[in-house]
This record gives C-alpha cells, sequence and structure tokens, in this order.
C-alpha cells in the first residue's frame, strides 16, 4: 500500500539510495533536526567564545583600525592593575559573605518549615525575592538604606545608634550589597534543601533514634547532613557561581563606587569592555573569570567527592 | 484479504561482537500462527523487528509473497506490530489512536492539518471511510465507550485493546506482536489470549508471535518455532514439541521449571547404567554415544523400592501444587529428580523414605552429546 | 521529619524566626507598594514607613507612567520575551530530540558542545557579538536584544534530558505507522514535551524580563528599553532621580506581572527556575 509521503526531503532520500534502511533515514533526520541549533550554536557560543579568548592576547578595542598580537600583556596588566586587584577583594568578599550566609539560611529555612503547619505562606514569603526583578527591587532597598532618612536608620535612630550612610559609605557598601544579595539568593537556596529533604525516607530518622540519636542537632549531623550531601554540593557550586557573576546590584546602586569599594570583576569587565572599549583587556577579564568561577566548582565537587569516599571507608 | 507468506532466509544480525541472530531459515505459509519462543536476550525480538524492517539483518533476506524485503520501508511493508508495552501515542485519543495509520497513509500533509484539513475537497470523504473503518475496529474490541479517553486514562488491558485496533484498523497482510500479553495480570493473560485467537481464527492474517512463556505458545500457535542463542533449533506444532524436543536447551526450556537430568555413559546392552540399575530407555536404543537422559517430572512415578528395573532413592521434600504434588527425591552421589504424582498418594509419604523411581522408556529422552540424536521424527527446518 | 524537638517553647521560637526571615523577605515589597503610592514629600518625612494617601498615589503613578516610557518598557519586555522563548524552543526541541533519540554522525561533539555551553558564563560571548551587531548598525533595536538568546544549550539539554525518558517503541510504532522521522518529531515529540516546555518557559522568561546587563550593553534609546532597563534609567535620568515615589511606583508595576505569575502559579513557578538551574 503506498503512502501518501509528500515530504520532499524523505522522498529524495528514498530515490537517492535506492531503499530504506532505517539507520540511515534516522541519521539524516538527526541531521536535519539538529543542523539550525548547530549552527547557531557555533555563531553565538563557542565561536564568540573562541573569539574572546584569541582577542584576549590582543590590544584590540572598538574604533582602533588594527588589531596587534600582544601575547600575555593583557593578563601582567589585570595582575599588576591595583584597580583590579581591587574588584578582585571586593568580588572575595562579596562571596565570602554571600554563600555561606545563604545556604546556611537556606537550609535553616528548609529545617525549620519542614515542621510548621505554614509551609506554604513561609514558602512564599521566602522565595518571592526570587522571583521579583531584582533592579526594581534594589532600588528600593537603596530608599529603605538611605543615609539619614531611610528606614533602616530611623530603626538605629530609634535603637539609639547612629545613621550609617550604607551604600555611600566605602567601608560598608560592600556589606550592604552582600545583604541585598542574600535577600536576593536565600529563597532559592531554601528551595532546593526543601526538596532534598523530601526525599530523605522517614526511616532513617527512626533508625537513628533508635541508634541514640534523637534530638535535633544529633539527628541533623547523623542524617540530614550527610543525606543532603548532593544538594548541598549543587546549592554551593551554584551559589558560588551566582555570588561571583554580581552585576546588577553594582550597575544600579553604586556604578562601582563609593570610591572603588563596590567595584566587582563582572562590573569591571563590563567598564572595560562597553565603556571605555577596551575590548581585548575586557577579554582577558572575562577569560580569567570564566577559569576562576569553573576552577572553584571543580575544587569544590572534587572536595565534596572525597569526603564522601572518606566517610564511606570508615573515617569519621 | 489474503495474507502473505514470509520467508526469513539465513538470517543473521551482529551487535558489535556478539551475533544476536546465526543463520536463521524460516518459512511461515499465509495465515499461519507462527509464534518465536525462546527465553530473554535469545534474539527472538530482534528477528521480529528485522521483520518489521525497524532494524537491518546483516546478512539473509526476508521475503514476503515472494517479494524481497530488505529496501522496504517499514510502513511500506503491509505489516502490522503489536508492542510489549502498547506503544500508544500518549497526547491522542484512542479514537485518534487507532485512526492514526489511516491517516498517516491516506490524507496528504495538507490534508492532515487540524481545522483546515478537514475542509480541503476529497479530505471529508476520505475521513469518513476513516471514521466508519475506525468505529468496525473498536466495536469488534469493545472499545466504543473509550473512544475520547487518552491512554493514561485506560487500565492494561485497555490499552492493549487499542494497540491491537490500531494494528488491525489497516487489515495489514502479516501480524507480527512481540510480548503482547507479558505486562497484563494472569487472568487478563489467558482472556486476551483467547481473543487473539478468535480474531486469528477470524481474519486469518499471517501472525508471528513473541513470546517466552511456552503455555501461550502452545495455546495460539499452529507452529512454535524455539530459538536459543541466536540459533533457530526447532520448529514443529506444539503437540510435536511437546513430545519431541530436537536437544536439550529445548527440552529444558519447555519442561519448565523442572526437568529431570542424568549424564549417562554409552547404553551396554541396550540399557543405560545408572548408579547400579540398568535402565531400558526406547530412545537410546542403537545409540553407541554417552549423553544425557531427560524425562519430564509427570514421566517419572515412585514405586516399592525393590521393584526391578527402578533406581533406589530417597525423598527429600514434598511441594503440593493442587492436585498434584512435586516430590523431590535423591538417588546418592548428588543426583536429584522430580516426579510428579497425584497429591492423595503424596498425602502417605515423608521425607526420608525409601522408595524406587522408574522412568517412562517411551516417553523419555536421550541427547548424546555428539549431537547425534536419531528421533522419530522431528522437523528441524520447515 | 523529625529534626527539631516538640515542646512548646521551641515551636515559639521556631515560628519567631520563620515570621521574622519571613519579614525582611517581604518587607522591600511592602515598602516599595507604601511608597509608591506616598507623596513624594512625605516619604522621608520622618514617620518610620510612608502612609499612603490617594492623591500621593495618583501624582506618583502618573509621573512614573509620562516622565519615562514606562508602557513601552513592559512592551518591549513582553515582546523580547516572547520572541526570545518562541525562537528559543522551536530551535531546541528539535535539536533536544535528535540527541537523545537519532544516531546521526558527530551525535557526540554536539553534545559535548552541549555540555561545554552549558559551563561558558553568559557574558563571555557578548563582546563579539556587540561587536557584529555595532558593525551591522543594529544595536538600539530588537534583533539587537533577541539575538544572542535564541540558542539556549540549557534548553537543548533540558529537553534532551526529557526525551531521553520517552520510550522508543512509540517511536516504533509511528515509523510503522507511516510518521516520516520529521513527521514524529512534529507530530509525537513536540506534544509530549509539553511539561518540559511550560517548566522552561518560566526559567526563560523570567530570565530575560528581569536581564539588565545585555540590554544595558546594546540599548541607548528610552524607548527600546526594557523593564529592568528603564527601572535603571528612570532612577538616574529623568524625574525619577529624585522623585522616589514615582521611582517606587515604577518598580511597582515593572514586578508585578512575574510577582503575579508567581502567586498564581507557585508550584509550576518554583518547578521551572528550579528545574532551570539544574
Amino acid at each position: 500500500m503506498a503512502v501518501v509521503d509528500d515530504n520532499p526531503i524523505g522522498r529524495l532520500a528514498q530515490n537517492i539510495s535506492g531503499g530504506y534502511r532505517p539507520a540511515r533515514a534516522q541519521a539524516q533526520a538527526g541531521m536535519i533536526l539538529a543542523l539550525p541549533a548547530t549552527l547557531l550554536l557555533a555563531a553565538l557560543v563557542i565561536g564568540p567564545a573562541a573569539l574572546v579568548f584569541f582577542l584576549s592576547f590582543t590590544d584590540a578595542s572598538l574604533g582602533l583600525a588594527g588589531v596587534r598580537f600582544i601575547g600575555l600583556a593583557n593578563y601582567t596588566r589585570m595582575l599588576t592593575d591595583p584597580g583590579f586587584a581591587q574588584s578582585l577583594r571586593n568580588t572575595a568578599l562579596y562571596v565570602v559573605v554571600v554563600v555561606p550566609t545563604s545556604i546556611g539560611w537556606g537550609l535553616l529555612v528548609a529545617l525549620l518549615i519542614a515542621r510548621s503547619r505554614f509551609a506554604i505562606v513561609y514558602r512564599t514569603a521566602y522565595f518571592l525575592p526570587v522571583a521579583a526583578t531584582l533592579v526594581a527591587l534594589a532600588t528600593a532597598w537603596e530608599a529603605i538604606l538611605h543615609p539619614s532618612l531611610g528606614f533602616a536608620n530611623s530603626l538605629l535612630q530609634l535603637l539609639g545608634a547612629s545613621p550609617v550612610s550604607f551604600l555611600s559609605d566605602p567601608s560598608t557598601a560592600m556589606y550592604a550589597l552582600s545583604a541585598i544579595g542574600v535577600w536576593q539568593l536565600v529563597g532559592f537556596n531554601m528551595i532546593l534543601f526543601v526538596a532534598g529533604l523530601s526525599t530523605i525516607p522517614e526511616e532513617l530518622y527512626e533508625a537513628a533514634a533508635i541508634d541514640g540519636a534523637d534530638t535535633g542537632l544529633k539527628r541533623f549531623l547523623l542524617v540530614t547532613w550527610p543525606m543532603l550531601a548532593p544538594v548541598t554540593l549543587f546549592v554551593t557550586v551554584m551559589t558560588i557561581i551566582r555570588a561571583f557573576s554580581v552585576f546588577e546590584t553594582v550597575a544600579v546602586l553604586t556604578q562601582g563606587g563609593p570610591m572603588k569599594s563596590t567595584s566587582v570583576i563582572l562590573y569591571t569587565f563590563y567598564e572595560e569592555g562597553f565603556r571605555f572599549f577596551r575590548v581585548g583587556y575586557a577579554s582577558a577579564i572575562s577569560v580569567s573569570f570564566f577559569v576562576s568561577v569553573t576552577f572553584l566548582s571543580l575544587v569544590q565537587m572534587h572536595v565534596s567527592e572525597r569526603r564522601a569516599r572518606w566517610k564511606a571507608s570508615g573515617g569519621r | 484479504m489474503a495474507a502473505l507468506d514470509l520467508h526469513i532466509d539465513n538470517v543473521g544480525k551482529r551487535y558489535g561482537a556478539t551475533d544476536v541472530l546465526r543463520g536463521v531459515c524460516l518459512r511461515i505459509a499465509a495465515g499461519e500462527f507462527v509464534t518465536l519462543l525462546g527465553p530473554s536476550g535469545c534474539g527472538k525480538s530482534t528477528l521480529l523487528r528485522i521483520i518489521a524492517g525497524l532494524e537491518r539483518a546483516d546478512q539473509g533476506h526476508v521475503r514476503a509473497g515472494g517479494k524481497a524485503l530488505d529496501t522496504v520501508a517499514p510502513k511500506d511493508r503491509d505489516l502490522a506490530f503489536v508492542f510489549q508495552s502498547y506503544a500508544l501515542y500518549p497526547h491522542l485519543s484512542v479514537y485518534d489512536n487507532i485512526a492514526a495509520p489511516l491517516v498517516m497513509r491516506e490524507l496528504t500533509s495538507l490534508e492532515r492539518l487540524p481545522v483546515i484539513g478537514g475542509l480541503l475537497p476529497g479530505a471529508g470523504q476520505r475521513n469518513r471511510s476513516i471514521e466508519e473503518r475506525v468505529r468496525e475496529t473498536s466495536a469488534l474490541l469493545k472499545l466504543d465507550a473509550l473512544l475520547d479517553r487518552r491512554p493514561a486514562e485506560l487500565s492494561g488491558g485497555q490499552r492493549q485493546r487499542v494497540a491491537l485496533g490500531r494494528a488491525m484498523v489497516r487489515k495489514p497482510k502479516i501480524f507480527l506482536m512481540d510480548e503482547p500479553l507479558a505486562n497484563l495480570d494472569a487472568a487478563l493473560r489467558i482472556h486476551t489470549r483467547g481473543e487473539i485467537a478468535r480474531l486469528h481464527k477470524e481474519m486469518q492474517t499471517t501472525t508471528i508471535f513473541v513470546t517466552h512463556d511456552q503455555a501461550e505458545a502452545a495455546a495460539l500457535s499452529d507452529r512454535v518455532a524455539v530459538i536459543f542463542g541466536g540459533e533457530l533449533r526447532q520448529v514443529a506444532a506444539p503437540a510435536d514439541l511437546y513430545r519431541e524436543p530436537v536437544d536439550l536447551d529445548v527440552a529444558r526450556f519447555l519442561a519448565q521449571p523442572f526437568l529431570n537430568e542424568v549424564e549417562v555413559a554409552a547404553p551396554v546392552g541396550g540399557a543405560l547404567i545408572i548408579g547400579s540399575s540398568r535402565i531400558i530407555i526406547r530412545d537410546a536404543l542403537g545409540s553407541g554415544q554417552a549423553g544425557t537422559l531427560a524425562f519430564r517430572p509427570e514421566h517419572a512415578s515412585l514405586v516399592d523400592r525393590d521393584r526391578p528395573g527402578a533406581l533406589p532413592v530417597c525423598v527429600t521434600r514434598i511441594e503440593h501444587a493442587g492436585m498434584d504434588a512435586h516430590v523431590f527425591v535423591h538417588a546418592g552421589a548428588g543426583a536429584e529428580f522430580v516426579a510428579r504424582i497425584s497429591a492423595e498418594r503424596a498425602q502417605s509419604l515423608r521425607g526420608g523414605d525409601n522408595l524406587g523411581l522408574t522412568i517412562d522408556s517411551e516417553k523419555a529422552w536421550f541427547f548424546p552429546w555428539d549431537g547425534s540424536r536419531q528421533s522419530r521424527d522431528h522437523s528441524r527446518v520447515a | 521529619m523529625m529534626i527539631l524537638a516538640q515542646s512548646s517553647a521551641s515551636r515559639i521560637a521556631l515560628h519567631a524566626v520563620l515570621v521574622t526571615g519571613a519579614i525582611i523577605m517581604v518587607f522591600p515589597f511592602v515598602w516599595m507598594i507604601l511608597a509608591s503610592m506616598t507623596p513624594q514629600s512625605e516619604i522621608f518625612d520622618g514617620s518610620l514607613l510612608p502612609t499612603p494617601t490617594l492623591n500621593g498615589a495618583i501624582d506618583n503613578y502618573s509621573t512614573a507612567l509620562s516622565a519615562i516610557p514606562l508602557l513601552r518598557f513592559m512592551g518591549n519586555g513582553f515582546v523580547v520575551c516572547l520572541t526570545i522563548l518562541v525562537l528559543q524552543v522551536a530551535i531546541a526541541i528539535p535539536c533536544g530530540y535528535a540527541l537523545a533519540k537519532l544516531s546521526f554522525p558527530g551525535r557526540p561533539i554536539l553534545l559535548a558542545a552541549v555540555l561545554l555551553g552549558l559551563l561558558v558564563p553568559v557574558q563571555i560571548p557578548t563582546i563579539p557579538i556587540y561587536i557584529a551587531l555595532a558593525k551591522s548598525g543594529l544595536l538600539d533595536s530588537y534583533a539587537a536584544l533577541v539575538l544572542p538568546w535564541i540558542i539556549s544549550v540549557f534548553a537543548i539539554f533540558l529537553f534532551r534530558q526529557f526525551f531521553v525518558t520517552f520510550p522508543d517503541e512509540v517511536l516504533d510504532a509511528a515509523r510503522l505507522d507511516g510518521f516520516s522521522e520529521l513527521s514524529i518529531a512534529r507530530r509525537i515529540m513536540l506534544p509530549a514535551a509539553w511539561p518540559a516546555v511550560a517548566s522552561f518557559s518560566i526559567f526563560s522568561v523570567v530570565a530575560h524580563w528581569n536581564d539588565l546587563y545585555w540590554p544595558l550593553v546594546v540599548i541607548t534609546t528610552p524607548d527600546m528599553m526594557t523593564p529592568s532597563l528603564g527601572i535603571a534609567y528612570f532612577r538616574q535620568a529623568g524625574e525619577g532621580a529624585g522623585n522616589v515615589g514615582a521611582l517606587m511606583a515604577g518598580g511597582v508595576l515593572v514586578t508585578a506581572p512575574l510577582v503575579a505569575l508567581f502567586l498564581l502559579m507557585q508550584k509550576h513557578f518554583i518547578r521551572g527556575l528550579v528545574l532551570g538551574r539544574h
């Protein structure tokens, strides 16, 4: 019985080869279906990434006619530039504050919510910052943290302390941004931990209770924490990456100031690349960013694996 | 409608370094119901898929009605396939599932478009013809009440019938079924088995059925093709297979769960020596080779120890199974046997009893190790 | 989950901690809404929280809507997010299916490339793409906003993982029934992928509605700004600089759609974002 296959490609395939072969029909379809994505992947991701890598070794700059190969000059400049060192320090500070705090707080809330009847309400409240447009909420935070008239300072004054210029004082600005960062990330980590907790079988807790671990902390250390290990690893890696990628709050609220106290790696990259058009230098920055973030993630995964293997082999 | 005959000539298939099928030759007459029987991994499903065109043989040919199928696309082979997991289209209703093969073949791409397609000239008539056939099939399988449901809303048995309907609606010349009953519970399996038998009787379509369940094979088939390790060992009617397995593998497979086996030296003076007993087995007469003596539990009986020609054995344990019981005995030197006797008789037996085991000399089989079995009638290739 | 002890004292402590945290989480939203309805001069008048008045609300919202093309920002956001999503799905689903179920030469390489793409931070390819857009005079356009995002490695990966679990036998049945390979992709896999598409949609829309970085790079004309960029712009230029009330009104309007979506479809929303990060 003839099949009404008026698909020109299909017919072409059959006629050329003189017959049907299942493997070949599938291979042809596969290549056709994957073609657009492959082309775009090459043009928009792999190609540009390779180009950036190449550009990092040149003195390319938008507006300059030629491009000269200058070897590692951009990288040495990066390492000796006090401005860049500053943004590295700032980013490191941000990461060190935001990562443990948002993970710890997220975990704590996940643990507490598990016991509560109002879990859905709390979950909604904590996840709201994740759903919202950060730029808009950051401007709200800015008003709340206003040097003299903002809510935060009004509260401080009520408690008898003196007002703090959160965002305009170089010694506090980064901390203020970190606080906003934590605020935005907690809900997401919480949800991941809630999902992770829900997969721990109740029987493990019962077995632990029989073995003597019947109070909160003991139970947590014996059952909860080890069982959460894969989730914790995932959350940590994700949070590290997102903390390192901080950009929006800096771009909107402080633009790197006051006095470069909040300039972070990605913001420096943005300025160098799209404000000063020092394309070669910016490329070097972005390559370093990529390398360090990937390196950190790999370290984290390795450490986690090592710990798991060590524990499995009896270490305590 | 005319069914097609099927010739499978020397088909072989390799995956990497393993031969999944080796030189399989099988001829199936038009309208015949043949079962491919064998343990999991023996290659029967692969053979079925090669016949369907879902995979390509590395050597050999498949011919239907005299025409070579090797380069013909599955959809053009005029056959239908029922999968073990039913493989229904999850997002389509029962009606659309059954109609799918007709829609894909008889409507052009334009006519298949959701709303506009139906408005094209000629489409209306074709759609009506399709609807008629779908309803005819669904009536036959008692699916009328379920036509609007999705597969997810159906029970296993209902999905099975939809899969059958989708296969039948095209009135194909050949039916292929890959363990279609495996996922059903016991009662439903027997019932659906009956349905398949009835449909075959009515439609007389050439059917190739794959299963690892020999009871199923015996109940449904005109002939059974037993496959082991990619090789076709024996093709015969179920009764012949039961009586005359061609080798030990086949005998074992068909005698599940128990086959009594004992290795013996070449017969001496027309008798086999087991322990200190001399046993006469018809199948071994005339063979000068050592081999394995095999017999089913129902071909063994328990008698008094002193009876001449009986093997002295001692009862180890008794397993009751309704009207019968399986009695496990051991004959010393690690030789263990199972005999099937009536439950009443089993009542009077106890562990430790010393009895004699006799073997039905007509029905037991002797398989020489060099494969030189002279058997009364067995058809290896048909 | 027996994590903490049961006594009522610790119950109260538990709730106290949770509630405090929840208040901190929700506070900026509340403040933003209150301030958006308070006359500009009264927001920082010494009272702890802004006190809304009807006039204040009318003033702030009308300023927000007139001083900057706010509705235009939201419209841009809508157009851009929808275009990006449709293109992402249209390109990723066939590729995901091919990677999951069809064997073709180069498949392992493509899969490796996709996984590699997942590692690359989104900011890296932006330099060359920007240069290319600048050279072709396409800056400040929808094309510029949409172009880098139409290939979503993450979507390809997500759909591939989804399709891998789809039963092969349904594909075989389709081949026997007369579906061509391409028909299978279109008529069977696409409808089946609906749950994955729904989850991914939420992830994509949220990410691109909220995105500041790329619009900041390619857009300078207020008319083409997207919601996030629009608010940043409002804060600095126009009457937003200094007019906190109007700025907050703008913030409320820009944030409202996603928050509303979240509140209405919490489960799907969360699943979409969480799935997004995997």
